[in-house]
């Protein structure tokens, strides 16, 4: 399996173009286990499985963030960290800066129903305590959808938006838990549609799972998740 | 004293325990029914032309347009004691007692009709004669019929019988109402007991009869008895093992709160696992003693009927059973006692503030920061906050579904109304105005959960409900028996 740490592993090993550099690669950070869940994201579409779970996500790079109250996180995730972070699909390998430090979306793929923040930030020897993670996946779909439902289970607070309205909202200190968030009912509309969330650590684990829920609260079918070129 | 009454005398009650300084957190007792309800020896409640009906000794009716308001209905064509009615096909047939000869000289004459409504060109009581007599002589007093068109089989059975010896099980034609044949010899199947009536339920036939005196007011023993048997024929046998034949029979309700005496069970079938049941009692301490019907939720345990309770006005918390979070307004909440950090003050991590008792929230207090609009509705953990607890109380004047009134729902200490908002989905508005979308209907299942329906749906044949597959948001969705999203727990917050 290509994990993003083996990416990076044989890029640097490449570039020093020396047999004996394959020892560390991580900002900041000694060089850990592979990342057990995420590989980077084909770039071709993929429907969800059967339990309806999203797997491809673009994820930047964790941002400082405190508190896990409403407002704390409302507050934290209405902050201005850079240009578009709520209207943006990026592209794998984009960067942005966030006060003096820059960081880097990246087109991931879990093979588990949620997606692992604690590793993917710890494999970057980025933090993983105190932080804010911003999350985005383009959804295509064929016909307008309407009675869905967003649902979510997020380690810890999240709030999510779907084409831009702000959708969910679950606070303080908890588990992921499938289905913990549920949205009003919405439209997905023909053709794409962005979904987008702001998860903020406190301390700890931290993890996102997330899928639609049909009118009758079944997952729903029918679309095609992309991330990489084909979410452009 | 009728409901409202006593609804208004209760809280002036709770007013004045409040003023007091008198913590008050539960509920009132539930009424019986509103309107005109006094009545002996009900039948089983039928429909038509989507009103209730029931007839009782003396010839006496009631009728309900809602199952909540009642009031007298026309006499049928005989009366007698103790009638039991069943709609089958396009005919009501009605079976009534009679002693002419006196106990235990005992008949039960049979009447039929196509409609129930006298206004209708339909409604004619047309006698179908005797199906069933005692002479006097042997041991049965051929009164108080009850009758089941058996789901399984389509077969029609009477039970019939008062105290005087056995309760007794003849087969009838659902055709004609009549009995099969008159010359088949009866089966025993209960003895010294009265109201005896057959239901049926996942493989059971379940007995139900009314032990105890009747007719003396709130001296009557009569309390509503069962047992069950895989055989329509018996034996039906109650929780120990014993016989009906030999006076078994496991209690299924007795006197209680403000009724006393309760006699002649009649199921209602809703459909989609929701029943109910009538009964009357001897004597209604709240309506000067007088025998009145009910209409109570019919709970199912352990493959036993369960007599459950209307709901009772009072403060809950209102718990999902599928997720497990409870019902709350879309607001920050406050931790009762103020915001701390772990082992900041008093005795540490675990030492509370190291003082006396936390006070309840103060709902006046923390709803200042509240918005003053509409607020939306979501599942969260029960912390025992302020938005989180709910005060539901009936509704005067504005009707009513089988056994109670439509109520409201308010933010515990606020004018904050649960309502169903334009979008469909559920919302907080700042006060209560009346509308059908701020009533709500709350109909016990029979694991003992509650659904929670809303008027405008009540009627409608989409049966729209609160329903909730995880925290957030909450919504109305069609009423799946199967599942336990549409189950709700009220607890005492």
């Amino acid at each position: 399996m290509m994990t993003f740490r083996n990416l990076r592993v044989a890029a640097l090993i490449v570039l020093a173009g020396s047999a004996f550099l394959a020892i560390t690669v991580t900002v900041g950070c000694a060089a850990r286990g592979p990342d057990p869940f995420l590989t980077q994201s084909p770039s071709i579409g993929e429907a969800p499985p059967a339990d309806g779970f999203i797997r491809r996500w673009y994820i930047l790079e964790p941002i400082g963030a405190n508190g896990l109250t409403d407002s704390a996180v409302q507050t934290a995730v209405k902050k201005d960290y850079f240009p578009n972070q709520f209207t943006v699909v990026p592209r794998d390998g984009d960067r942005v800066t966030v006060g003096e430090t820059e960081l880097r979306w990246h087109a991931v793929e879990t093979n588990d129903y949620n997606v692992n923040l604690y590793y993917f930030a710890y494999d970057l020897g980025k933090p993983t305590s105190n932080v804010l993670f911003w999350a985005v996946t383009v959804i295509h779909c064929p016909q307008e959808i309407p009675g869905v439902r967003l649902a979510v289970g997020s380690n810890a607070a999240s709030v999510w938006w779907v084409n831009g309205q702000e959708v969910i909202g679950i606070y303080g200190d908890r588990q992921t838990v499938i289905d913990d968030g549920v949205s009003k009912r919405l439209t997905l509309k023909k053709g794409p549609n962005v979904v987008r969330g702001a998860i903020v650590n406190g301390g700890g684990a931290t993890d996102f799972c997330a899928r639609f829920l049909d009118k009758d609260d079944r997952p729903l079918q029918g679309f095609v998740v992309t991330v990489g070129d084909a979410g452009e | 004293m009728n409901s409202m009454h006593q609804t208004r005398l209760f809280l002036i009650v709770r007013t004045i325990l409040l003023l007091i300084g008198s913590v008050f957190v539960g509920a009132s007792p539930a009424v019986a029914l509103n309107g005109q309800v006094q009545i002996h020896d009900p039948s089983t409640l039928v429909q038509c032309n989507g009103r209730y009906y029931t007839y009782g000794t003396g010839g006496s009716s009631l009728v309900s347009d809602d199952g909540w308001t009642w009031r007298r209905g026309v006499m049928p064509a005989r009366r007698g004691m103790a009638p039991d009615v069943i709609h089958i096909g396009d005919r009501y047939f009605q079976y009534i007692g009679s002693n002419p000869g006196g106990q235990p000289h005992g008949a039960i004459n049979m009447i039929w009709t196509r409609s129930l409504d006298p206004n209708s060109p339909d409604y004619k009581w047309e006698d179908g004669g005797i199906v069933a007599k005692s002479d006097g002589v042997e041991f049965c007093n051929a009164i108080d019929p009850g009758v089941l068109l058996d789901p399984t089989d389509g077969k029609l059975w009477l039970v019939y019988g008062s105290y005087f010896g056995y309760i007794r099980l003849v087969q009838l034609d659902p055709t004609t109402g009549k009995r099969i044949d008159p010359n088949d010899k009866p089966v025993n199947i209960a003895i010294n007991c009265e109201a005896a009536i057959l239901i049926y339920r996942d493989g059971w036939y379940y007995l139900l009869a009314t032990h105890g005196s009747c007719c003396r007011g709130a001296d009557s023993g009569y309390n509503i008895r069962v047992g069950r048997a895989r055989k329509v024929s018996g034996p039906y046998l109650d929780h120990t093992g014993l016989d009906m034949l030999l006076g078994g029979g496991k209690l299924f309700l007795g006197s209680g709160g403000r009724f006393i005496g309760p006699g002649h069970f009649g199921l209602i079938d809703e459909g989609d696992g929701v029943q109910k049941f009538s009964c009357h009692y001897e004597a209604d301490l709240d309506r000067g003693g007088a025998s009145v019907m009910d209409i109570r939720p019919l709970l199912w345990r352990d493959g036993w009927p369960v007599a459950g309770e209307n709901f009772k006005e009072g403060t809950y918390a209102i718990e999902s059973v599928r997720t497990g979070t409870a019902l709350e307004l879309a607001v920050e909440g406050v931790p009762v006692g103020g915001r701390r950090s772990r082992g900041a003050r008093g005795g540490g991590m675990f030492g509370g503030t190291g003082g006396g008792p936390i006070p309840a929230q103060d709902v006046a207090e923390v709803s200042a920061n509240w918005p003053t609009g509409n607020i939306d509705i979501r599942m969260a953990n029960y912390l025992c906050q302020a938005q989180q607890k709910w005060t539901v109380t009936p509704v005067a004047d504005a009707g009513g579904y089988l056994g109670s009134p439509y109520f409201k729902i308010t933010v515990a200490g606020t004018d904050r109304t649960l309502a169903v908002g334009e979008d469909g989905e559920l919302v907080a508005l700042p006060s209560f105005t009346g509308g059908h979308e701020q009533l709500w209907r709350l109909d016990q299942l029979t694991d003992g959960t509650w659904r929670i329906m809303p008027k405008f749906a009540s009627t409608s044949k989409e049966s729209l409900v609160l329903s909730a597959v995880g925290s957030s948001f909450a919504t109305l969705a069609k009423f799946d028996p199967n599942s336990d999203k549409q189950r709700w727990l009220f607890k005492t917050p």
